[in-house]
């Protein structure tokens, strides 16, 4: 059960947003230019550290509807998630990817953590200072989602196939309209 | 140094904020609603949060100006945002606001760290459904605030007058107004 009241019927993390829309604005616009907006690293890349870290915080809903949406943009590759999230070293990605979810990997458990060997190993690999800065925030972004779904204790679903048919939905169309249809349920 | 190359003089969020601002429009205004929007705990008791949490995480940037932005809408109270990072539960703070930290605390080592028996104590002293949810987002916001700034090796000076500045800024004009790229006027050594 829930830490607080929250509406009904609304499950994850949609939940505290529609309880909060003032603060579920900001948190999607983030997530949508983070996770979709222009970018040299692809949305498949951005969602696949986003899960990564949600795994190493255990957060099951956000690392299972990150995930899907990552297999997605992947033409619904889930067997490649499962490897990432297992061990991304020997998971069928770029060695630059690989260097950039080490990166998160640090950042995950705080941003002291990240050392200069490992900014280097991501130089090294191609990436950019736009790409590690956007790693670096996304991991530290997710560290605050993960938290906020937890930290509510929020219902989370099982089924697979609701997180399908979810990163089916986030992939085509984002994060911004995907709390509409609750303001319009709010709104009559 | 910084991890990334970013403006000499511009301290702490800063640095990365300006060379992203496409990410720090939604970051700004998250502060903003945050920290300062309308709400039934003050501007003080969320940047209380917000020191305390980057306190644990170690951040030195973001519990000094937090820290002073606190301070300031308490006019000028520092010893009193001194004793709230040190141990809370003996600041002469309100029982509220305890239970309140408290469950910030947890938040900050993990969202499942946070318990029934936690959210009921705040219930009891008086806290709303609204307010608990805000001190665990705040704290959830402040754990990626912290990563942002120590996770780019950002500069972070350790002059006092510096974090007093930025701090009376915050309280006054928040954290969205125009001016908040500017570098500090003093140099930290």
């Amino acid at each position: 059960m829930p830490h607080i009241r929250l509406p009904e019927g609304i499950p994850r993390i949609l939940g505290p947003m529609a309880f909060s829309p003032e603060t579920a604005k900001p948190l999607n616009e983030l997530a949508e230019v983070l996770l979709r907006g222009p970018s040299s690293l692809t949305p498949a890349e951005r969602e696949m550290v986003a899960t990564y870290v949600s795994s190493q915080n255990d957060c099951y809903f956000c690392q299972n509807a990150h995930g899907a949406v990552a297999a997605y943009h992947l033409g619904g590759d889930e067997a490649a998630i499962r490897e990432l999230k297992k061990d991304f070293e020997t998971a069928p990605v770029s060695d630059k990817l690989k260097a950039l979810l080490a990166l998160a990997g640090k950042v995950q458990r705080g941003g002291k953590h990240v050392a200069a060997e490992d900014v280097e190993r991501a130089r090294l690999q191609g990436a950019t200072d736009k790409e590690i800065h956007d790693t670096v925030l996304i991991a530290s972004a997710f560290c605050m989602y993960n938290r906020y779904v937890d930290g509510l204790a929020t219902w989370a679903p099982q089924d697979p196939e609701m997180y399908r048919a979810n990163g089916k939905r986030l992939a085509e169309q984002g994060y911004v309209r995907s709390t509409d249809h609750l303001s319009m349920k709010a709104g009559g | 140094m910084a991890h990334i190359k970013l403006a000499d003089g511009v301290p702490g969020i800063r640095g990365p904020m300006l060379i992203s601002p496409e990410t720090t429009r939604p970051l700004r205004e998250l502060a903003e609603v945050l920290l300062r929007g309308p709400n039934t705990l003050t501007p003080a008791e969320r940047e209380m949060i917000a020191t305390y949490v980057s306190s644990e995480n170690g951040c030195y940037y973001c519990q000094y100006s937090h820290g002073a932005a606190a301070a300031e809408h308490l006019g000028g109270d520092y010893a009193l945002i001194d004793q709230v990072k040190q141990n809370f539960a003996a600041a002469p703070v309100s029982s509220k606001l305890k239970a309140l930290l408290a469950i910030a605390g947890k938040v900050q080592r993990g969202g499942k760290h946070v318990t029934p028996e936690d959210v009921e104590r705040a219930l009891e002293q008086g806290a709303t459904d609204k307010e608990i949810h805000d001190t665990v987002l705040i704290t959830a916001a402040f754990c990626m605030f912290n990563r942002y700034v120590d996770g780019l090796g950002t500069w972070q000076p350790q002059d006092p007058e510096v974090y007093r500045e930025i701090g009376q800024r915050i309280a006054k004009h928040g954290y969205n107004a125009p001016g908040w790229e500017r570098s500090v006027s003093a140099t930290g050594k």
